[in-house]
């Protein structure tokens, strides 16, 4: 590391958070469940399989259409232990809020915690509120950490081991929504959109999915760095590789509109309600067919497949039908996206 | 999108490589002047479409990449200065120094700020009365006219803490540089924004004393086939001229408001570009009619001794010598997260577009 104090990039989900995790981290707190680094830890109390996950909620600004603080801290939880083949149960929550924060603000937050909450069949059992004084946090931080159970079927679902030649890639529907209605909530760059977050729960949709018998090999929740940061981490050091359609990505118009304006690729920018899924070849239609019946997948489509050229390595097919690879995001596209 | 789906047509596409292939009969090199369209090239793919006989090669139009590190490493020290707030475009802020980035000033307490454009920088000179606002002026014909505005409203509303740090540069000398230092070149996709201020007039010595067409190209995918196309075209005909593709944006004459805004505030002078040491008449420095907002001029900073990197290949490759691939450090040494040039760092620079995009 070149670096010798924490920049905003490493705090991005993209190489220099990884850089930090490896660096830091995983150095001093040395441990195999910690290694694995999957989305959710995987535990084994007595013969029962558990999923835990914790995530902290630091988004700027606190409401924006489609979502506010709250509902991310309940909904991104949720989906981290959702992806990792786990029935979300339990929840907690710490506040981190700065002195003179306006009462009724918390609770429009807190509300819709309780309301994405019990969407999701989830109980939030345990909390925690600190308050620092003004200047020393922005308005409100949150943290949830939550806690399920795992379908033993499902164990492998979070390493990917069993990903082949042939298995189909999806994606639930559009991406980039998240990202770009941030910014455009954020007054520096006046511009006022119709983009909403797409800020839900996944877990009522994955299970559909599960329950279906469709053999899922593996799932992630696109967030920070975008579907390329999931892909190109779902490539990275195998001995398979991943070919990407960029006709079959959703991007809606505005959200291609802002990006191409501001010079960002949508594949890059956060979403905080996909699920990208690597699916057995032959259950792929199956898989969508359920997706499309829940409004979280009306807009599900197979975006690619494993293959055996280029291991290690995303490719993708481009709009024109030239190639090239999919790398990971390198420092911020945007601040404080989550 | 409108006015954009229709450049990125797959069978429009298809009929123009198709076009290209019928066209080419012999190996050819082309250089595409500006980082967008280094960064369009691949991200699309456009390479992979091409036949082999035609290669595209990565010129100097990276604003960041051709800048001077004193240029940061002055930046850097502004940075440091007390009552002094940084305001810049998003690409500087992480190009390394010779010992710190803007960046990292900023993570140790720098009030340095990412700006859209410069009437934000004005703004944020109004609401901070008591400091000194500098904005990093940095790019070509494209992003100077923009300093220039910053500059002339700044005087309109006697805003006083206000100043251009200007590392603007002018595109046609390192173009002609570029063919006198023995590059072998065959025609230039000529920068597209570039073009839209300056018109098409800037390249016709290219044309005319050089030999060497010139055709001002757009930056979606059908916009740069159909400038390769029309290149390969005057090429096999060995008819070189100024061609402009790229007509729905630029005119011949330019944008004339912005030559003239360019024209008060700005005089040429000569100024270092990385790979191509200094070019006579190829810097915009502000007049002494606006000296009182040019940082160099109002604000004495002590600067650390530049230190070049050994072995980074950046100056070779922005005149299109060498590629990235053939640069040892690349994707070893110089990554995006941990770069050594400022090729991998901007956007717009020909080692991160081909790092991100065409790392095989």
């Amino acid at each position: 590391m070149r670096h010798n104090q924490v920049l905003l990039g490493h705090g991005s989900g993209g190489k220099l958070s990884h850089d930090l995790i490896a660096n830091i981290f995983i150095k001093y707190f040395d441990n195999p469940i910690l290694k694995q680094q999957t989305d959710s830890a995987l535990l084994k109390v007595d013969s029962q399989h558990l999923a835990y996950t914790t995530d902290s909620y630091v988004v700027d600004p606190i409401f924006f259409p489609g979502g506010n603080i709250g509902k991310m801290a309940v909904a991104g939880t949720v989906n981290d232990l959702a992806v990792s083949g786990a029935k979300p149960l339990y929840l907690s929550t710490g506040f981190i809020i700065e002195e003179g924060f306006p009462l009724n603000e918390l609770e429009i937050i807190v509300k819709s915690m309780a309301e994405e909450a019990e969407k999701a069949g989830v109980l939030i059992v345990t909390g925690d509120t600190k308050v620092v004084d003004r200047g020393k946090c922005d308005k409100i931080f949150i943290n949830t950490s939550g806690i399920g159970i795992l379908n033993e079927k499902l164990l492998d679902i979070s390493s990917g081991i069993n990903i082949s030649i042939g298995d189909k890639i999806i994606i639930n529907g559009r991406i980039a929504d998240h990202g770009m209605a941030i910014l455009s909530a954020r007054n520096e760059l006046n511009i006022s959109s119709t983009i909403e977050s797409d800020c839900a729960c996944l877990n009522h949709l994955i299970e559909a999915v599960i329950e279906s018998g469709a053999n899922i090999k593996f799932m992630r929740d696109a967030t920070r760095g975008g579907l390329a940061t999931v892909l190109s981490e779902l490539a990275a050091g195998k001995d398979y590789g991943l070919s990407i359609d960029e006709a079959h990505l959703v991007v809606s118009e505005p959200v291609k509109g802002m990006c191409e304006i501001l010079g960002f690729d949508p594949m890059y920018v956060a979403n905080e309600g996909k699920v990208v899924l690597v699916v057995n070849g032959k259950d792929a239609k199956k898989a969508i067919k359920i997706m499309n019946d829940n409004p979280l997948g009306k807009e599900a489509a197979i975006i690619g497949e494993i293959v055996a050229e280029h291991p290690g390595k995303g490719w993708i097919t481009t709009s024109i039908g030239g190639k090239r690879i999919i790398d990971m995001l390198t420092g911020e596209q945007l601040p404080r996206i989550c | 999108m409108k006015y954009i789906d229709e450049y990125r047509d797959r069978e429009l596409v298809l009929k123009l490589i198709d076009q290209i292939n019928k066209a080419s009969t012999k190996p050819v090199t082309l250089m595409e002047v500006c980082g967008g369209h280094t960064m369009a090239i691949q991200k699309f793919g456009i390479p992979s479409l091409l036949p082999e006989n035609i290669k595209l090669v990565s010129g100097p139009g990276c604003p960041v990449c051709v800048s001077s590190r004193k240029y940061i490493d002055q930046s850097v020290a502004y940075a440091k200065l007390p009552n002094v707030i940084i305001t810049t475009y998003g690409d500087l802020i992480r190009i390394p120094g010779s010992s710190s980035t803007l960046d990292e000033e900023k993570a140790k307490g720098a009030d340095v700020r990412i700006i859209y454009s410069v009437l934000d920088a004005l703004k944020i000179a109004k609401d901070n009365p008591k400091k000194k606002i500098i904005f990093l002026g940095i790019g070509f014909e494209t992003t100077a006219p923009s300093s220039a505005v910053g500059i002339i409203n700044a005087h309109k509303q006697g805003i006083t803490n206000f100043f251009l740090f200007s590392s603007h540069k002018v595109m046609p000398p390192a173009m002609t540089a570029i063919i006198d230092e023995g590059v072998k070149i065959d025609g230039y996709i000529a920068p597209g924004h570039v073009s839209t201020i300056t018109g098409s007039g800037i390249y016709k010595d290219i044309a005319d004393i050089y030999k060497l067409g010139c055709v001002i190209s757009g930056f979606e995918p059908v916009d740069l086939l159909q400038s390769i196309l029309m290149l390969i075209r005057q090429f096999e005909k060995g008819e070189p001229k100024v061609e402009i593709e790229y007509s729905r944006v630029v005119k011949p004459e330019g944008n004339l408001k912005a030559q003239q805004m360019l024209d008060e505030v700005f005089e040429l002078k000569d100024d270092w570009w990385r790979g191509l040491g200094i070019l006579p008449k190829s810097g915009l420095k502000i007049r002494d009619l606006y000296k009182k907002y040019d940082a160099e001029f109002m604000i004495p900073v002590e600067v650390e001794a530049t230190r070049e990197d050994k072995g980074c290949l950046c100056g070779e490759i922005l005149k299109g010598l060498k590629t990235p691939k053939d640069c040892k450090l690349f994707g070893k040494g110089c990554t995006p997260s941990d770069p050594v040039g400022a090729c991998m760092v901007s956007h717009e620079g020909a080692c991160n577009a081909y790092y991100r995009f065409n790392r095989e």
